[in-house]
């Protein structure tokens, strides 16, 4: 019995959500792999081998993984699945548009989102836009898993002057040629991912055209990520990708400051496994302070730049 | 080019569910339900698709109870050309949908599947995916943008940090995010209509799907709650607390 871990990079490093993935997977006791894909590995590979409990480290390098595609992952996926009782990734973005497909072609059910490993067999994960925790019980031969990263520690580095883990060279299928990569719009890519951020603010359709200006120095200051309620995207003052909730992304950093949010139900699912979550709002009836830690009634458009102010003396 | 569109009757996005005591279960018996969000907003793009002339016919498949007759008479309404209900008493898991959806693909041939990115409810986010596979076709997930062009259609989709465009070969899955579209808003007239028209009906016993759940929801519990906010008096105290709690840098 052993574990495969899928791995993701940002095209040259490991990212953060694998990390934590890896911690989840050791909650099996069983040895684990983890399957490193990509057109330039060095790094990644590096990275990997030097993690607690890893015992093999699977290399998959191609040209056509570059940009790696839903259908031709699943295929290197299942081309080593065989080997293994237990297959576990990130739910990021791009592995749940995976792993569910790799499933259906093993006549297996995934167990999507878990937020707890509670037993070998038994998996705790949000329903109902949070509002639910269910635990949930899988007999099958073959279990594939999804996690959200963040309810998970990072895998460190092993201590000491360890082996690293060995490195196998997998033979990778050719593309399937069902999709073609066309391009990449990414906005702000010089923030921390919204999903994995240590710290978010976001704003609240209130902010107005000043969004950017408000936040923007405080997001530096704080190296955060920087996230925005649904009406605040639907009124266009900020991205799309931006939109933190139960149809957006759902986070759980270390400090989360909401700025003029309310605190509407789909956004509370959103944010609400924030280990200490901070409100401004001017409306001191506003339903969040009712899921803050700490709460200041104010007025934001001199309350922000005062924030700004303050962490800069620190 | 024939559209199929996926729709659940799904609970309202607004209300918050209740753990029944007895069973341990969600009870969603007396909650209201209506047609899932993002299946609306997919049924919405295949009925601009069609109004742009790119498209014949629309249908649309729901999987469930008798009740799920109310969200294809919303698609009717909307715009679909045909309904198929596939009846369930029980509530098949997602790999089960998408073996029952793949059978009604293999029977309609369409050339462009739409799901929504993920329904109001257990939140699984699976099934399009899963259809995809079991057919061979490409996917597009959390799409905020489509384009037919010849046999290929381009999607944009929502990824970390912005948008990823790719190109999928026809017959595809596209599953839709929130911003693909915004549906419109339906006339009472139309309303009317959808009730005269037509609702196929097919056992979903009879279709050759292993129905069985592969795995068990053994009990709910209701997440904790933080207290309530402290309230501060000023920006100097709140960094003094955030300083405290360390969790500045």
């Amino acid at each position: 019995m052993s574990v495969l871990v899928l791995a993701e990079t940002d095209g040259k490093q490991l990212k953060p959500s694998t990390y934590q993935a890896l911690t989840a997977a050791q909650a099996w006791q069983l040895p684990v792999d983890i399957l490193v894909y990509g057109s330039e590995l060095d790094a990644a590979t590096t990275a990997a081998r030097q993690l607690n409990g890893v015992r093999r480290v699977l290399v998959a390098q191609a040209k056509h993984l570059q940009h790696p595609l839903v259908e031709d992952v699943q295929e290197l996926v299942l081309s080593i699945a065989s080997q293994y009782t237990h297959i576990l990734s990130a739910h990021s973005v791009f592995d749940k548009s995976v792993v569910p497909g790799i499933a259906a072609r093993l006549d297996i059910a995934p167990v999507t989102d878990v937020i707890e490993i509670r037993a070998p067999d038994t998996y705790v994960r949000p329903a109902y836009a949070g509002n639910i925790l269910s635990t949930i019980e899988n007999p099958q031969p073959l279990q594939i898993i999804t996690v959200r990263a963040t309810a998970f520690k990072p895998a460190a580095l092993r201590e000491g002057n360890g082996v690293d883990a060995e490195l196998v060279v997998i033979d990778v299928p050719p593309t399937r040629g069902l999709s073609q990569w066309i391009g990449e719009q990414l906005t702000h890519s010089d923030r921390p991912e919204l999903n994995t951020a240590r710290v978010v603010i976001a704003g609240g359709r209130s902010l107005g055209e000043q969004f950017d200006a408000l936040l923007n120095p405080i997001a530096e200051q704080l190296d955060a990520a920087i996230g925005a309620t649904r009406a605040c995207v639907d009124a266009g003052f900020a991205a799309n990708d931006l939109q933190v909730g139960q149809t957006g992304t759902i986070i759980a950093p270390e400090l989360y400051i909401a700025v003029g949010i309310s605190g509407a139900m789909q956004h509370l699912a959103g944010i609400k496994d924030s280990k200490i979550i901070v409100a401004i709002n001017h409306d001191p009836d506003a339903p969040i302070f009712k899921h803050a830690d700490y709460g200041l009634v104010a007025d934001l458009f001199t309350a922000l730049p005062e924030l700004t102010g303050a962490l800069q003396q620190h | 080019m024939k559209v199929l569109v996926a729709i659940k009757h799904a609970i309202d996005p607004n209300v918050k569910p209740n753990i029944d005591p007895g069973t341990g279960q969600v009870d969603i018996a007396q909650v209201k339900k209506a047609i899932n969000p993002f299946d609306e907003i997919s049924l919405e793009e295949a009925v601009r698709l069609k109004e742009q002339g790119q498209v014949s016919e629309i249908i649309a498949v729901a999987i469930g109870g008798a009740d799920a007759k109310d969200s294809l008479r919303h698609a009717y309404a909307l715009g679909a050309d045909r309904a198929l209900l596939i009846e369930t008493e029980t509530k098949p898991q997602p790999l089960a949908v998408a073996k029952l959806l793949k059978v009604i693909v293999e029977r309609e041939q369409p050339q462009l599947i739409f799901l929504g990115k993920q329904a109001v409810g257990e939140d699984y986010g699976q099934t399009g995916q899963m259809l995809a596979a079991l057919l061979g076709v490409g996917v597009g997930t959390f799409a905020s943008a489509i384009e037919l062009n010849g046999d290929q259609v381009v999607v944009t989709r929502e990824v970390d940090k912005g948008t990823q465009t790719l190109s999928l070969k026809l017959p595809a899955i596209v599953t839709a995010d929130l911003r693909l579209n915004e549906p419109r808003f339906i006339k009472l007239p139309n309303l009317m209509m959808a009730k005269k028209k037509v609702i196929e009906t097919l056992a979903a016993g009879d279709l050759g799907v292993d129905l069985a759940p592969r795995f068990r929801v053994v009990g709910n519990s209701e997440p904790q709650q933080k207290p309530g906010a402290i309230q501060l008096a000023s920006v100097q105290e709140l960094v003094a607390k955030l300083r405290q709690a360390e969790v500045l840098q």
